[in-house]
């Protein structure tokens, strides 16, 4: 489903990205890991077509990314959730999860007719918003929801694109056990329909939940395979040294 | 909607009324508030509803302006070719410096239009064989198949035009590309990564923005039947802003609020004198600007939701 | 000619460069947008003509007025600024604008709309550069004392503590505030010097051009574009937008009538010429723009 092959971006002096290859494959859950300020969130930023890449290639569903802009990738089946909650935080739930399948349902050049009168966009807005737990929030304002319900939507936006690849960054950042249950619970049903590639931080949940992980360590991947693979490997160890190590 | 019709019927019988109070110098005034309605509306669209701080939309109102006049003096005395060109010179140049400048975000933007603007500024201001920095004068208005030199009629059709452009931008608001554009200015890279191309939809409001401005220009021109560089200077941007803000950003009335409210009361302070002000510094009536600056600096301050803010405040409270 | 053209342009560059440090380090550190600066630069001109008036003295009417316009900055920072840092750019764009207005007319109530500054007796005949070359010994002051407050500028902000957290600010201001940097009181300083700069421009170019209102918002659109083109944040990126735009404003206006005559027709190169060599800035920062959108010196990464 995705494939990077030797992806690098530097910023100045700095590598964040050294030739990165690595492989998603269709329909697994794929997490990345690695320590504080190893490139993960540049990564995403590279596949999601934020950040342009310097060197490397790209594929998605076999064909080269190129320069294609951020909104074509979506558009295209590839969507991200942000890390730090980027939401419409003067709109409310449904408004917000309306817009993103408003993206993807025909043109937005249209100047005269009252949205409202789109039943289908706010049908297909509640039940995604239902999905991601957030049935009871629709009317609230989003700035107005508890942390976990931000992040919920935060990656309600994303899926509301109905992507084929979704890039979760962090999903679970800044939340407590139960919210974490949940959205871990939330992945869990989402992954039949989507292919996740997941960075997190939250070391019970990966190994919940991953089909396959991939460590990255300054800028490079370390490792790649299957949980128990990357449990055994000597070099995640040495790199993890210090942060909680997998149960 | 109701309240919409109440003003429009207001605005319909104003003439008469101001007619028979013996008052009619006061329907030019009317109609030069509404063209600058019209122009802080269009400056509206894009700044309040689009969150695009432009401080160069005095160059789409000029454009227009001129576009219209050297028509005019060209010999082109119908509206009904003179204003579509108008109309359509600003949208051309909104284009153009709408693609050279969105492209940068924050203060270089900012700092982009205003700097386009001044180069307009400095361009007309050159034109010799059109007045050059001392203006152009017409000799008469435009026509639409009917004079426009009877004040009541010219009244008339701005006000034709300010209410369609009001009820345009009303259906705009709600349409999916007013719901995209107010999205894109509380939170721009997360619609684009949600699906929409950014410049492409601010690109558009800013084109549309531009025409509207324009078409005020034109009608600004025919109704002072003058023109000159400084329509295109960077404090007539300023000025619009502060109707907007004045007025309520990113509200329907804001920039109706706006311009009748910054209008009138420059024409209070300038014509009307106040005895007890005067005793204290005779010549206060030449420092209106003082009062526009203290004015815009407490809205900013403390009612940063203009006029219109207050008043939706008022209702819900 | 070209080198008489070259000292003007340098030298209207580095009274540009005055203006530019001072509000490209307000726009990176405090990430405000502060349409004033340009008041402040006719403040300075107008309180240095009263004070050369009230001493009969140019220097000291001068030196005075330099301090006297930081302080009035700083004050305007504590009192007003302060209340903008955490409000959006529209909302510091249009209390700016109102600063302006209520500044002219204020200046305007006290003074008048103009005020006189006559160039100093002893400044105003020309100098011998090389046989044969003159140049205005008053021109020769301000290329001086224009390298000389870079030069001050550039120890400051390189080799000094202040400097260092100056840099700091304008590259990343969060990290700044973790460092635990006082940064109340690095806004007003690193305010007030740009005020005193402003002034410094203000009361040296005063003999030069006219001291009248609004001269303070013809000169702050040029300020803008200088920082545009050098980056913002950066006042090495000040220094050289400031030279290039005082050169290319100054060398176009002088060659670019002649250059069109020389190639076109006269009826074209008479509306031509005037006209692109008054928007040859605005196209310089275009071309600027395209090729690096950020600037030339971007301070942030």
């Amino acid at each position: 489903m995705l494939e990077l092959k030797a992806v690098s971006k530097r910023f100045g002096g700095v590598v964040a990205t050294d030739r990165v290859s690595m492989q998603v494959r269709q329909g697994e859950v794929h997490a990345l890991i690695g320590p504080n300020g190893a490139g993960k969130t540049t990564l995403v930023n590279l596949i999601s077509g934020g950040l342009a890449i310097d060197s490397g290639e790209m594929l998605f569903e076999r064909k080269p990314l190129g320069n294609l802009k951020q909104s074509r990738r979506v558009l295209a089946g590839l969507a991200r959730s942000y890390q730090i909650t980027s939401i419409f935080r003067g709109m409310t739930v449904l408004d917000n999860l309306a817009l993103a399948v408003q993206a993807r349902s025909g043109t937005s050049f249209s100047f005269f007719n009252s949205i409202t009168s789109e039943r289908r966009l706010f049908d297909e807005a509640a039940s995604i918003g239902e999905e991601v737990g957030l049935k009871a929030k629709l009317g609230s304002i989003s700035s107005t929801l508890a942390h976990g319900e931000q992040r919920a939507l935060e990656v309600g936006l994303a899926l509301a694109t109905k992507p084929r690849l979704v890039l979760l960054d962090e999903p679970m950042a800044g939340m407590g056990p139960e919210e974490s249950a949940r959205m871990v619970a939330l992945i869990e049903t989402i992954r039949a329909k989507v292919t996740v590639l997941l960075v997190e931080h939250d070391m019970d949940a990966v190994f919940r939940l991953a089909d396959r992980i991939s460590v990255l360590v300054n800028g490079r991947v370390i490792a790649s395979g299957t949980p128990a693979e990357i449990r055994a490997d000597p070099a995640v160890k040495t790199a993890y040294l210090g942060e909680e190590a997998p149960a | 909607m109701k309240r919409a019709l109440a003003v429009l019927l207001l605005a319909v019988a104003l003439p008469w009324a101001l007619e028979y109070f013996d008052r009619t110098f006061y329907v030019s005034f009317a109609s030069r508030v509404m063209i600058y309605a019209i122009a802080a509306t269009s400056l509206n669209l894009v700044l309040g509803y689009g969150g695009m701080i432009s401080f160069g939309h005095a160059a789409f109102v000029g454009t227009g302006a001129y576009a219209a006049s050297i028509l005019f003096v060209e010999g082109v005395t119908s509206a009904w070719i003179a204003w579509p060109v108008a109309v359509l010179a600003a949208a051309a140049a909104a284009w153009l410096i709408g693609a050279a400048s969105l492209r940068t975000r924050g203060v270089y933007f900012i700092m982009i239009t205003l700097a386009f603007a001044q180069m307009a500024f400095y361009l007309v201001n050159s034109m010799k064989a059109y007045g050059g920095d001392e203006g152009l004068t017409l000799t008469g208005r435009p026509d639409l198949g009917f004079s426009l030199g009877n004040e009541i009629a010219f009244y008339y059709v701005v006000l034709g035009f300010l209410s369609l452009i009001l009820f345009l931008l009303h259906r705009l608001a709600r349409s999916r590309f007013g719901r995209v554009i107010q999205a894109m200015r509380e939170n721009a890279p997360r619609a684009e990564a949600i699906g929409f191309p950014v410049f492409r939809y601010q690109l558009a409001c800013f084109v549309i923005a531009g025409a509207v401005g324009g078409l005020a220009g034109a009608l600004l021109a025919a109704h002072g039947k003058y023109v000159n560089p400084g329509v295109l200077h960077w404090t007539q941007s300023g000025t619009l802003m502060v109707m907007v803000i004045l007025g309520g950003v990113g509200r329907l009335w804001g920039g109706v609020l706006g311009a009748a409210v910054l209008l009138t009361l420059e024409h209070l302070v300038a014509d009307y004198r106040i005895g007890w002000l005067a005793s204290l510094a005779p010549n206060y009536q030449q420092h209106a600007s003082l009062a526009v600056g203290v004015v815009l600096l407490v809205v900013v301050l403390f009612a940063p939701h203009g006029i219109a803010g207050l008043m939706a405040r008022k209702r819900h409270a | 000619m070209i080198v008489e053209q070259g000292l003007n342009g340098l030298q209207f560059g580095l009274m540009l460069f005055l203006l530019a440090a001072g509000l490209t380090l307000v726009f990176g550190i405090m990430d405000m947008i502060n349409l004033a600066h340009g008041s402040l630069y006719m403040l300075g001109a107008f309180v240095a003509a009263a004070l050369v008036q009230a001493t009969g003295s140019f220097a000291a009417g001068v030196l005075l007025a330099i301090p006297a316009t930081g302080v009035l900055g700083m004050l305007l920072e504590v009192s007003l600024f302060r209340k903008l840092y955490q409000r959006d750019h529209l909302s510091q764009v249009l209390a700016t604008f109102a600063l302006i207005l209520i500044a002219n007319e204020a200046v305007r109530l006290v003074w008048g709309s103009d005020a006189a500054l006559p160039m100093p007796q002893a400044l105003s005949g020309p100098v011998e550069l090389l046989p044969g070359l003159y140049y205005p010994a008053y021109r020769l002051l301000i290329i001086a004392v224009g390298l000389l407050v870079a030069v001050f500028l550039f120890l400051l902000i390189n080799k000094t503590k202040i400097g260092m957290l100056v840099r700091a600010g304008a590259s990343n201001r969060e990290m700044a505030l973790a460092m635990g940097v006082n940064i109340k009181t690095l806004f007003t300083v690193v305010f007030g010097v740009g005020a005193a700069l402003c002034a410094v421009a203000g009361a040296l170019l005063a003999p030069l051009l006219a001291v009248q209102v609004g001269m303070g918002e013809n000169i702050l659109i040029l300020a803008f574009v200088v920082i545009v083109i050098g980056g913002i944040g950066s006042v090495r990126g000040a220094f050289v937008g400031a030279v290039l735009v005082g050169m290319v404003d100054t060398v176009g206006r002088a060659f670019l009538p002649i250059l069109f005559g020389a190639f076109l027709p006269p009826q074209f190169a008479s509306a031509a010429g005037p006209a692109i060599a008054s928007v040859s800035i605005y196209l310089l920062m275009a071309v600027v723009l395209f090729v690096r959108p950020q600037g030339l010196f971007p301070a942030r990464g």
